[in-house]
This record gives C-alpha cells, sequence and structure tokens, in this order.
C-alpha cells in the first residue's frame, strides 16, 4: 500500500532535550531486535552514506554493491529498488 | 595497501562523543575512539583490511551471520552512542581507508551533518509495522445451506463466493487501519519514512506485512505513540500492529537531496 520510498523527512521541530533525559536508558541498547529490523535501517533505508564522496579508485564504494547482492539474497521476490 | 581500516559508526558533536565511546567494543572487538574534525566527531574503530577490505567485506556481508555479527555490533555503537548524546548513525559497512579519509569527510560534509543533528535533536525513532493475517479474519457467516438442497457445483461457487467476499473484508479492514494509524501517528510524529513491507526469509510473521514505517517522535513521547498507533487494529480480525523502537533516528539521517 503506502510502500514508495522514503518520503523525504519533514518539519522537524525543534526539541533540545537529549533522549537520555526522557528514554529509559535501557530501551536503546542492550534489546536483541529483529535482523530484518535492523537491516530496514542501516540497508534499506536510512542511515548517512558516506563513503562515495569520499572516497577515490584504490576505495570504490564497493560496499553499497555488494550489499545489493545481500538484500536480494534477503528478499528474493522484492529486489531492492537501488 | 595498509593492514588496518578505519570504520565509522556515527557522526555527532564533540561534547559527550568521548564519554559515549568509552568501553564500546566495536567490529571485531576492536575499541570504539573518536575521530575529530571541522568542529564534529566521528566513532571509529581499527579494522582489519583483511575482513573490511574489498574482498573481506564482500565474504562478510554475503555470509548471513555474519552480515548479522557486523550488522549488531555496528547497532550496538550508534545505541549506545545516542543514549548520551545525539548521533547520526552512519550507513553500514562506511570503512575508510584511514583517519585522514574520516576528517577529510567531516570537513566536506560538516554543515550538512550539524543541520542534520540539529533537526533530529531530542527525537528518536519508532517502527510501525501493519499485518494483514487472513488466517485470523474471523469468515463472515456462511449462510445455512442443507448439504441436499444443493448441487456440489453450486455448493463449490457458493464458497468461492464467501472466501472472496472475506478477502474483500480483510482488505477493507487493512486500508482503513493503515489510514487511522497513519493519521494518529502523525499527530505526534515530526517525520515519516516509508520502509518496503518485510517478506523473505527474515520475515517474521504470522500474516504479510502491509505497510513498515518509521516514525520520528519527540522523545518522552514514547508511550503515548505505541498507544496510539496500536488502538486502531483493537478489535479488528485479521489486521495486527507491531511496534519496534525506541532506535536512533536511522531512517531520518538521510541528505534531503538524496
Amino acid at each position: 500500500m503506502s510502500a514508495e520510498r522514503p518520503a523525504a523527512a519533514e518539519g522537524f521541530p525543534h526539541d533540545l532535550r537529549t533522549p537520555a533525559e526522557l528514554e529509559p536508558v535501557e530501551a536503546l541498547a542492550g534489546r536483541q531486535v529483529a535482523l530484518i529490523d535492523l537491516l530496514d535501517r542501516l540497508l534499506n533505508g536510512g542511515a548517512v552514506l558516506t563513503g562515495d564522496l569520499v572516497l577515490s579508485i584504490a576505495d570504490v564504494d564497493l560496499v553499497r554493491i555488494n550489499l545489493r547482492a545481500v538484500i536480494h539474497s534477503i528478499t528474493p521476490d522484492d529486489p531492492a529498488p537501488w | 595497501m595498509t593492514a588496518e581500516l578505519c570504520y565509522l559508526y556515527a557522526v555527532g558533536r564533540p561534547a559527550e562523543l568521548d564519554e559515549a565511546a568509552e568501553g564500546v567494543t566495536g567490529q571485531d572487538g576492536a575499541a570504539v575512539r573518536t575521530v575529530y574534525a571541522a568542529g564534529l566527531g566521528a566513532l571509529v574503530s581499527t579494522v582489519s583490511a583483511d575482513r573490511f577490505g574489498e574482498e573481506g567485506l564482500k565474504a562478510q556481508l554475503e555470509d548471513l551471520d555474519r552480515l548479522e555479527a557486523v550488522a549488531r555490533c555496528h547497532h550496538g555503537v550508534v545505541a549506545a552512542a545516542y543514549q548520551r548524546t545525539t548521533v547520526l548513525p552512519m550507513r553500514l559497512a562506511s570503512v575508510y581507508l584511514d583517519d585522514a579519509g574520516v576528517t577529510a569527510m567531516l570537513r566536506e560534509r560538516g554543515e550538512e551533518f550539524l543541520a542534520m543533528l540539529s533537526q533530529l535533536e531530542g527525537h528518536v525513532e519508532w517502527g510501525v509495522k501493519i499485518y494483514a493475517d487472513p488466517g485470523r479474519a474471523v469468515p463472515a457467516p456462511a449462510r445455512p445451506v442443507p448439504p441436499s438442497a444443493e448441487s456440489p457445483g453450486r455448493a463449490y461457487l457458493q464458497r468461492r463466493q464467501e472466501n472472496r467476499r472475506n478477502q474483500q473484508q480483510l482488505h477493507r479492514d487493512v486500508e482503513a487501519v493503515v489510514s487511522r494509524v497513519a493519521e494518529a501517528a502523525g499527530e505526534l510524529a515530526a517525520a515519516r519514512v516509508a520502509h518496503r513491507p518485510q517478506q523473505g526469509e527474515l520475515a517474521t510473521g504470522p500474516g504479510e506485512n502491509v505497510t513498515n514505517d518509521g516514525y520520528l517522535v519527540p522523545s518522552g513521547h514514547g508511550e503515548a505513540f505505541r498507544e496510539a498507533v496500536t488502538r486502531p487494529a483493537g478489535g479488528v480480525p485479521g489486521v495486527r500492529v507491531e511496534v519496534t523502537g525506541p532506535w536512533a533516528p536511522y531512517s531520518f539521517a538521510v541528505p534531503r537531496e538524496r
């Protein structure tokens, strides 16, 4: 249904409290999260992609290329859009 | 080719970053340390070129067990840091030749990173997945038909018709829950990102994952958010809402122009 690629994040209100002040400390770490939820975030979804802008010849952003294969093998019916 | 490379986990403001790195274990058990430049700090660790260079990385990431270990380690560093201070999580396996490569990158993209840090400050990410599970949908009440009164052909057609009706009903229920969840989440969240619905061998059922969204929610509103997004599926058979988090805001650490 609503599965477009990341609709750009928009409209962040500013709130200067740090997460640690407001969420229980153990909530973020020390929990076993599902691998697929983690990979959604670390590969398919967000997280800043650098590398490609920085590395030259010797360190081609090979990572991205190979991850495509990984993702593909995880969801064979639904190839990654990139 | 050096025997060591520099693995980058996250970027943040220098204050508290040293504390965020303290006692945290990076890839292959190496200590996490900090690299500073351009008013920013990076959490990095030294990795071996054998394992994180071109060939090594390829081998690791194509092996699901190794991929899991690398991903969980990366997440562990990011999550530990995010408890102390807002950081931008980097993509999995962001590997540089050396610390100088990281400082060059910080200099080049410093302004952009500082702006993103300001936007994410005081927020966490929650995941919201909606599932449709035909196995748990309540079938529409079948009209009692005395078996003898109908030919087998008609009974078959009738059953098919009922199945289709049930499916259509579930479809309508799912649509309704999806829109009510989006509405409820929108009232509390600052931003939303749609991930691809989960499928394949790693997807956990039961049922079919219909939506898989990340929401950026102000810290401290987690319980209210969870309650608001799970309520719409209450009492709707065959539709389930799963909430994960709080996460460091992985899904929102994305430059706008990308």
